[in-house]
């Protein structure tokens, strides 16, 4: 196991002390801590709008004032002249504050910001979303007067501004407290909102005169600078169905490369924008998708975790009569603080999509088509079927399932279906991945955590743009490197915006030839394969190297993975894109490994593990992976498919699937909706979506996510519904009842015995780009995080705020095939072709990158190639002749 | 009994008085040459025992101010010159700088020298184009004589200096907005600490002064600092300029050692305007409380004009006769107060915002019976509560006038201002209205 160095974390001293007293109570808490914090730890709630613990302060809000008394440099208490900002003012020892509890002169300074910010603040709240939970509400009658002493005239602007499809902002309802400002600037790192205008405006509607201070996109229409003209949008968001505004789009937008717009036209905004919605401590920030749609006081909020990823973000889930309304971020100092993508907010519309399986589905024999049946019938059918096939069965789950559901699955693979035929990776993969995850990954938890990578020293990202692929782990490093706490470097073939932001170091390399570098970082090289290293390698040592499920696509990658780690003693994590795929890895969905480590190849460990499950012995040869098994099915060498959550079009070879799904015997299948697998099923079994069963997700770092279900309803997790077929096929699987998976799974912790051995694949050179015939191209691609995903089905205005699709290439390969920046590219694969606009960037010659899964773009379904492939690019005759 | 102390203003009258010629005729550059002798300490030294005091507003002392700087580090030291001259009332910069801007220049070479630094920007506000053009030429010529540049005065010292042209906003004259400002952003005051001295520009320690305290730095430096500390009282040093605006009858620049009173500036500006009399005066700018006839022999320093419950500030004596009402004055100052705001912090933003409305309405004589205090009690609520002094200082003048004027707010209840005090009657120039 990796030996773990003393990080900096051990050699922090325990910060220093610092006694002062609040409204009389003494109170000690660490050196430069704030006023307002120090006064919690008392009980004690000091009113604030502008401060955030997680933002920098600002101290421009000024309703968190107090009065406080220090000691002068002969230790004389003196009072200080003014009311002081809680927020800002740092404790010192013998410091005396007294906040509104005691003090008048403190009670009546926030009783007067209460009234001001109250002068110019609609009186709306009856049809304002955050009427109910909202902090100046709260604070105006806790902290405020009962009735206004204004009399005059509110300033008023036209409402709301669409600042993206997804975020509205009604200005006469901002507070300008600059926390979304902030968030945008210091979290995300997106210039997706900023302060515009000065001061307070002019009384009414703000058509003349210099604009207020406003939040807002700069955008010229809606400031009323000359030349801006108003873009009209179709989509009605006023009170009233009157159509918003529409900021960023239109005649005003300044022309910017396709690379920098949104799907709705805009300028890209950001993947975490719904935070500014949730910290706005008013309602001027709200979301397409809930406006209007429900008061918070007829909420119920569940906990839970969010499903579209590997970091397990903690979210809440607030719904009414069993419906979703919408989703928030949890608080989670461990894991992802106080934010959640955009991602994880809104897309939780598909748990409910109308194509929702809702009751078991099997082949009518005359008509062939599927129809509904009871659970008795259906699980019957795909007991036979299974059962029919015993030892010949190929398995499939998917990687988004529960540890407990994945654990059923392994179980039922193995006990039922007399198989090791099981692999949960449903996108591109490699036996040496398998092995890499068999000898390195499984059982390893919490090896690197969240909180690690703040402080890692350098962490190398090799096949993962975590932007893109991880947004928490985005989140944390960009935090870590502005603190100084981290330095990135990444290995990939362009350097992207989520790489700008973590002003990683990108090591340009043409895809393919990522385990060329690895291993020249292994050899303390400064150069390898034509990519400058540096003194990486040197760096390196005691750091971390956090590898995307994508190494998988370059041969040699993780041995050579494995070997830089052995050599720089750096701690490694595979981080993977899905929510279920770290617990499938511990639970032994995959052909070679049982659950807690154990490699089928190790006889010891088939005893183990059968004793475990009373049964007499286990399947003794490894099984095959995915395409193996696809194949098997496609040449009739496997009478059925048993399918969880896989999507084709995730596939490395979408038509490969097709086939062995049309030639396989029985296609019996576990899904929350219909999908393209269900075209050729024989036995359909609905299982619920998370909202509806308790469950655990593994994060990448190995941490157990647990969460209860949302609602309570007849749904099935795949663990009851495999349960069910196990029983009907006379074996009992034990998968009823969480608990009783609980207490078998504590058994598999801890595994003595060896562990499989090592990846051991020579590196392959990948291409020479220079040598290949022009024209051509090695292509990269990965999956953005907003794309065609299903996941993100039944979110229009999510939808809109996805990138442009384009297609990135260098500036000598763009003259090469002759296509200009902005023109249509096409790139060409055995199976079709992809047309996209060219955006060139810096980036290795010959190579292209597409998004993997993008409106336009699905790469593997139509190209019938996946990276590091070669492609063929030119310029359609349309374009050229344009 | 003070008279004038023609210092920075003495060349003014000379026949083109910005050129450089003109200004080395008088010895000018005569400091930096004695400075480019002088340890870089012994400069500070030298303006800490002058007494000098910062001539932008607050009075604090230069050379400690200097002194505030951590040790060379290797990176870059920045002067800047807080040229935004934009306070109601004060209007002394800007004829420094067209009269006589290689006093400023000088300065900056000095300053420079002696807090290490090797490029100097100045700030000017936007609007004075004709000053940005002399400042501009200014550098220019100074820089061909070897004064700036690569090799001042053939000792090698490197020395940029950047003239920069601000946007116009008064927020722009607090330094650390303007530091914000210079760097490209949006003006709005920085949180402190950390102070400019610290990091300030681009982050790195910088010294930010006004532009007369910075041009006062030759004299101390080529006459000594016993010269400029033979003028004035004990603790308010120096020369300053006096601005006369207003019912005067000689409105203008006056320099005069600091404890001069208004009394004898008064007279040497010809008295209020034939046939009126004193009403009330700042005694620096807008942001001062106002004081009354009663204060006329008030010494004109730090300490007395405080202890007569205002601010010397940037002695720009704004002279008000009976002719003019106080509510419309206080709702101009006001209007401007509110204009200016930067709109970062709540109580400035949107306090100016209430009292604008209500002093509108008091204005037109359709106030209420509460809006007095409501006035009060808003002002109150701004002041020591805002994130800078933009805030406080807005508050000043609607207490201060309240506190000497109260009955003509209580007529603004009933009877508008235009009615009680004819506008034209108010106009400082014949054929100008309102
Ligand atoms: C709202 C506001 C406006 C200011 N405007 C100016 C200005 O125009 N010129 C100036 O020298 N100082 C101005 N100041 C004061 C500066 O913040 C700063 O104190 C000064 O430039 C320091 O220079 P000194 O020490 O030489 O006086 C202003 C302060 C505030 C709060
Ligand atoms: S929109 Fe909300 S978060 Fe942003 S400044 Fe306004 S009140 Fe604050
Ligand atoms: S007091 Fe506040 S709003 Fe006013 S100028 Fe200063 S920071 Fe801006
Ligand atoms: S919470 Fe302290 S100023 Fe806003």
């Amino acid at each position: 196991m990796t030996a773990t160095t003393s990080t900096a974390s051990d050699t922090v001293t325990k910060p220093e002390e610092v006694t002062l007293t609040i409204d009389g109570v003494e109170v000690s808490v660490p050196k430069g801590t704030l006023v307002i914090r120090a006064a919690e730890q008392i009980g004690v709630q000091i009113p604030r709008f502008c401060d955030h613990p997680l933002l920098k302060p600002a101290g421009a809000c000024r309703q968190c004032l107090v009065e406080v008394a220090a000691p002068d440099r002969e230790g004389n208490v003196r009072p200080m002249p003014k009311p002081q900002a809680s927020c800002t003012l740092e404790v010192m020892p013998g410091m005396q504050v007294s906040t509104q509890h005691s003090s008048e002169v403190a009670e009546k300074a926030q009783r007067g910001q209460i009234e001001f910010l109250l002068i110019n603040h609609p009186l709306d709240c009856p049809v304002c979303d955050k009427g109910g939970e909202c902090p100046l509400q709260n604070q105006a009658l806790s902290n405020g007067s009962g009735t206004s002493r204004f009399t005059g005239i509110k300033r008023t602007f036209p409402k709301p501004i669409k600042i993206s499809t997804q975020v509205l902002l009604d200005r006469d309802r901002c507070i300008l407290c600059q926390r979304c400002t902030r968030f945008s600037d210091e979290i995300a790192g997106d210039p997706f909102i900023d302060l515009q205008g000065r001061g307070g405006g002019t009384p009414g509607s703000d058509e003349h005169g210099l604009p207020a201070q406003q939040i807002g996109r700069f955008d010229e229409a809606i400031l009323g600078f000359a030349g801006g003209e108003q873009a009209p949008d179709g989509d009605t968001v006023g009170p009233g169905g009157e159509p918003s505004l529409a900021a960023g789009t239109g005649e005003s937008t300044p022309t910017l490369g396709e690379a920098a717009l949104d799907a709705s036209g805009r300028p890209f905004a950001s993947y975490f924008s719904g935070n500014t919605i949730q910290i706005c401590p008013v309602g001027a920030l709200t979301s397409a998708a809930y406006r209007f749609r429900s008061r918070p006081f007829d909420l119920v909020s569940s906990p839970s975790i969010a499903e579209h990823d590997a970091c397990g973000s903690a979210i809440r889930i607030d719904h009414r009569r069993d419906v979703v309304l919408r989703r928030l971020a949890g608080d989670d100092p461990a894991v992802n603080e106080e934010w959640i993508t955009d991602k994880d907010r809104f897309a939780h519309p598909w748990q409910s999509a109308p194509d929702r399986l809702t009751s078991p589905l099997v082949r009518d024999e005359e008509s062939g088509e599927l129809v509904p049946t009871s659970w008795s019938e259906a699980v019957h059918l795909a007991a036979q079927a299974l059962t029919g096939a015993h030892g010949r069965v190929g398995v499939l789950p998917g990687g988004r399932l529960t540890v407990e559901d994945a654990y059923a699955w392994s179980k039922f693979a193995r006990v039922v279906l007399g198989t090791n035929d099981i692999d949960f990776r449903a996108r591109a993969h490699s036996a040496e991945e398998a092995d890499f995850l068999a000898h390195r990954v499984a059982g390893s938890t919490m090896d690197v955590t969240f909180g690690d990578l703040e402080r890692a020293g350098e962490v190398l990202l090799v096949g993962l743009e975590p932007e893109e692929e991880a947004g928490t782990i985005f989140l944390r490093l960009r935090k870590g490197v502005l603190a100084g706490g981290v330095h990135v470097s990444s290995i990939a073939p362009l350097t992207t915006r989520g790489a700008s932001k973590m002003r990683a170091d990108v090591l340009h390399t043409v895809p393919g030839a990522e385990a060329v570098v690895l291993t020249g970082l292994a050899e303390g090289a400064t150069e390898a394969g034509g990519v400058e290293l540096g003194d990486l390698a040197e760096r390196l040592r005691g750091g971390v190297i956090l590898a995307g499920e994508r190494l998988a696509t370059v041969p040699g990658g993780f041995t050579a993975l494995q070997r830089l780690a052995e050599a720089s003693g750096a701690r490694v994590a595979w981080v993977p894109r899905r929510a279920g795929d770290r617990g499938a890895v511990e639970v032994g969905l995959l052909p070679g490994l049982l659950p807690g480590a154990r490699p089928v190849s190790d006889a010891q460990a088939r005893v183990d593990v059968a004793a475990a499950w009373g049964v007499e012995s286990l399947p003794d040869t490894p099984g095959r992976d995915l395409t193996a098994m696809l194949e098997a099915a496609r040449d009739g060498d496997l009478g059925a498919l048993l399918v969880g959550g896989v999507h084709l079009d995730d596939l490395p070879d979408p038509a490969l699937a097709e086939a062995a799904l049309a030639a396989v015997g029985t296609v019996v299948q576990l899904e929350v909706r219909r999908s393209a697998v269900t075209e050729h099923a024989d036995v359909v079994l609905p299982v619920a979506p998370p909202t509806h069963k308790a469950g655990t997700f593994l994060t990448w770092e190995g941490r157990p996510r647990a969460f209860a279900a949302v609602f309570d309803d007849a749904s099935l997790s795949d663990g009851r519904v495999l349960d069910m077929i196990a029983r009907a096929a006379d074996v009992d699987l034990g998968a009823r009842s969480l608990d009783g998976l609980y207490a078998e799974l504590a058994e598999f912790s801890g595994w003595d015995g060896e562990r499989a051995g090592a990846p051991q694949v020579s590196p392959g050179s990948g291409h020479e780009p220079g040598s290949m015939a022009p024209g051509t191209a090695v292509l990269a691609t990965w999956r953005l995080q907003l794309d065609s995903a299903r996941g993100q089905d039944g979110e229009p205005h999510l939808a809109g705020t996805q990138r442009r699709p384009v297609a990135h290439l260098s500036a000598a390969t763009a003259a090469e095939v002759g296509v200009a920046e902005g023109q249509t590219l096409r790139v060409g694969g055995p199976a079709g072709s992809i047309d996209l606009p060219a955006s060139i960037v810096a980036m290795p010659d010959r190579v292209v990158w597409l998004p993997q899964h993008s409106p336009g773009s699905s790469v593997h379904r139509m190209l019938g190639t996946a990276a590091p492939g070669v492609v063929d690019l030119s310029v359609p005759t349309s374009e050229v002749q344009r | 009994m003070s008279t004038l102390a023609p210092v920075l203003s003495d060349l003014w009258d000379a026949p083109q008085s910005w050129k450089l010629d003109t200004y080395v005729s008088r010895n000018g550059y005569d400091g930096l040459r004695k400075a480019m002798e002088t340890d870089p300490a012994e400069l500070i030294t030298m303006v800490k025992d002058s007494g000098l005091r910062g001539r932008g507003g607050a009075g604090f002392p230069t050379g400690l101010k200097w002194s505030f700087l951590p040790k060379p580090d290797g990176g870059p030291r920045y002067l800047v010159v807080n040229a935004d001259e934009s306070e109601p009332g004060t209007c002394k910069d800007i004829p420094l700088m067209m009269a006589n801007p290689h006093s400023l220049i000088e300065g900056v070479a000095i300053t420079s020298v002696a807090i290490g630094c090797h490029h100097a920007f100045i700030y000017l506000r936007g609007e004075v184009v004709h000053v940005y053009r002399r400042l501009l030429a200014a550098v220019r010529e100074a820089k061909e004589a070897g004064y700036l540049g690569s090799d001042v005065l053939g000792t090698g010292y490197d020395l940029e200096v950047t003239v920069h042209a601000g946007a116009g906003a008064y927020i722009c004259g607090e330094e650390t907005a303007l530091l914000d400002s210079l760097e490209g952003r949006r003006g709005q005051p920085r949180l402190k600490p950390p102070f400019p001295a610290v990091a300030g520009l681009y982050a790195r320690p910088t010294v930010v002064n006004n532009v007369e305290s910075i041009a006062s730095v030759p004299g101390i430096v080529s006459r000594g600092a016993d010269w400029f500390a033979s003028m004035g009282t004990e603790k308010s040093k120096g020369h300053g300029l006096f601005s006369l605006s207003g019912h005067v009858a000689r409105p203008g620049q006056y320099e005069a050692p600091l404890g001069i009173t208004f009394r004898e500036l008064l007279d040497m500006a010809g008295g209020v305007r034939d046939g009126h009399e004193l009403k009330f005066w700042t005694p620096g700018g807008s942001s001062t409380p106002i004081l009354t006839a009663e204060h006329l022999d008030v010494v004109l320093d730090y300490e007395s004009v405080g202890a007569a419950g205002s601010m010397l500030a940037t002695r720009a004596l704004q002279v008000f006769d009976e002719t003019t009402s106080v509510v419309r004055c206080v709702s101009r100052w006001i209007d401007f107060y509110q204009h200016e705001s930067c709109g970062k912090c709540t109580p400035c933003r949107e306090g100016t915002f209430w009292l604008k409305q209500i002093l509108q309405r008091l204005e037109a004589g359709e106030g209420s019976e509460s809006d007095i205090d409501l006035l009060l009690d808003v002002a109150g609520n701004i002041e020591g509560r805002s994130f800078c002094a933009l805030g406080d200082a807005a508050a000043t003048p609607v207490k201060s006038a309240i506190k000497y004027f109260r009955d003509e707010f209580e007529q603004g209840l009933h009877t508008p201002a235009w009615e009680l005090f004819p506008y034209e009657a108010n106009a400082a120039f014949t054929g100008v209205s309102s």
